[in-house]
């Protein structure tokens, strides 16, 4: 309670604003640097929510589906696929099983080969669909069941190619965070080094305010509130300029890898995380600043 | 008021004070005087609480000043005005905010203050020149509106360390005519100076005594100066 009503105290206080001279330069670098830190922090920030999205759209649709595929012979293999669907049919965790007719092949393959498909004359496997449930499917069983059921059935969950894809995109999510951090890391340094430079530059300034009665906390709250003030209206501009950009970007909704370079951004209430970076900068620089003016005090009688 | 007992000080080369024993009374005027480097102005910092005692007994106004945090030495500072040889100021302030810089830092500013300030500038002699900024100021100007800031707070105790080592021996006498006038409205005050003639003149307007520094030690001087 004492120390929020110092904090409020060193923000209301206004007169300790003009004790300190302004210094043109560090203050228009404090104010340069945290905006361009917020500015990569808010791509940073779409990037993270980015690919979280993509993670969990690819976890989503490949998660709740499998295929078998029915690879025999033309004349065996309507009757494999009816001993394979008996199969699937009594299996835990399958919830339907639907073969897919000729259109559907023909409408999957034709991207690849042509329109035109003589899809009778092809040995074309035939291609069921599986509806699943994640928690009770369990593939090596299944595989085991057709292999000595159905020979020419061959059960492909998607978990192969599914799994390093979320794994990258987990990564990718990882990485942005941690950029972020480091944003944030490097700012703090920053305004250490702006609030040493200040405060080195002031000592005599500093020096008269102790030799005429000046509390230590009135001293820091100067230079905290000036710090703290450039730092957070540096990273409003940035914020503001990043979220302006993210919005005149183009979009292209969509789970595929070039959804993930064209539909960065925010989505809904996304668009208020990046409202705490202002706020985030703002606390990092006054608990930088407040460190920086104790050690500065304390060296001086 | 301030009141030191066997008091020593050294520095990282050696001694500097030792055995000091030394009360400043309420209402008392004091010179201090010595070589340069005998430490008037080391004396000085431990009356205003800048350096502490290596060892022996110092009291700032009946407290202990081991006992007293970097807040009690501020409480402090504020009974005690400070004026040195050259004062420092806010260069970016005009003088009248730096004359009221005790009453901002204390967080006490009114429309008395403002009257009392008008007051003190007036006294002083530096109502024309308010609005100037620092570093436009003469010597004497300097000293006086140093001596000004010193006394805003209307402090107990006024500290002077060679208040007229730049300044010429009217100007001196200005300054000098200031603080006799501070001790007859009962504040205590300790000049430290090696300008015997100013010694000598205030020995007509004020009774003063006068300590000295030599080896280490402050003795009351006698009273042929």
């Amino acid at each position: 309670m004492k120390q929020l009503k110092q904090l409020r105290s060193m923000f209301t206080d206004q007169s300790a604003d003009r004790v300190v001279p302004s210094s043109g330069i560090t203050a228009r670098l404090t104010l340069f640097v945290s905006a361009v830190m917020a500015f990569l922090a808010v791509f940073a920030l779409a990037l993270s929510f980015a690919s979280g999205r993509l993670a969990q759209s690819w976890g989503q649709d490949l998660a709740g589906s499998a295929t078998v595929r029915i690879l025999a012979p033309p004349g065996q293999r309507a009757t494999q696929t009816e001993a394979a669907i008996k199969v699937l049919d009594t299996t835990e965790g399958v919830l339907t099983s639907r073969p897919l007719s000729d259109g559907e092949q023909r409408a999957l393959l034709s991207p690849w080969i042509g329109a035109d498909l003589p899809l009778d004359e092809l040995p074309i496997p035939r291609l069921i669909s599986l509806q699943i449930d994640p928690e009770t499917f369990d593939p090596v069983g299944l595989r085991l069941r057709l292999a000595a059921e159905v020979p020419g059935a061959v059960l492909d969950d998607h978990g192969r190619w599914r799994a390093p894809l979320i794994a990258a995109a987990g990564r990718l999510r990882l990485l942005s965070i941690s950029v972020v951090i480091l944003i944030v890391a490097a700012l703090a340094a920053m305004v250490t080094l702006a609030a040493n430079a200040a405060l080195a530059a002031n000592a005599k300034v500093v020096a008269v305010l102790r030799l005429v009665g000046a509390t230590d906390q009135f001293i820091e709250g100067a230079f905290i509130r000036r710090f703290t003030i450039r730092a957070a209206t540096g990273a409003a501009f940035g914020t503001v300029l990043g979220v302006v950009f993210l919005m005149v970007l183009p979009t292209n909704e969509g789970p595929d890898v070039a959804g993930l370079l064209t539909a960065l951004g925010f989505r809904g209430i996304e668009w208020l995380v990046p409202l705490i970076l202002p706020v985030l900068t703002g606390s990092v620089a006054l608990v930088a600043t407040a460190a920086a003016a104790r050690k500065a005090l304390r060296d001086l009688a | 008021m301030i009141e030191l007992e066997q008091v020593a000080y050294s520095y990282g080369g050696g001694e500097l004070l030792s055995d000091v024993s030394l009360t400043l009374a309420p209402g008392s005027f004091h010179f201090l005087t010595g070589p340069s480097g005998a430490g008037k102005t080391t004396l000085l910092k431990l009356c205003y609480g800048a350096l502490l005692p290596t060892s022996g007994k110092l009291s700032l106004f009946d407290k202990d000043v081991r006992n007293l945090d970097r807040d009690g030495i501020v409480r402090v500072r504020r009974r005690v005005g400070v004026v040195h040889q050259d004062v420092q100021f806010l260069d970016h302030l005009p003088v009248s905010e730096n004359i009221a810089l005790p009453l901002t830092v204390a967080g006490r500013q009114s429309e008395n203050d403002q009257q009392d300030l008008d007051d003190l500038v007036g006294w002083v002699g530096l109502g024309d020149r308010i609005n100037a900024l620092p570093p436009e100021l003469s010597g004497g100007e300097r000293q006086r509106a140093g001596l000004a800031r010193a006394v805003i707070m209307s402090p107990d105790v006024i500290l002077a360390d060679e208040p007229t080592g730049n300044i010429d021996w009217e100007m001196s006498q200005r300054i000098l005519t200031l603080l006799v006038e501070l001790n007859r409205m009962g504040k205590t005050v300790l000049v430290a100076t090696h300008d015997l003639s100013l010694i000598r003149t205030a020995k007509s307007q004020v009774q003063s005594r006068v300590l000295r520094i030599s080896n280490r030690g402050v003795q009351l001087a006698g009273a042929d100066l």
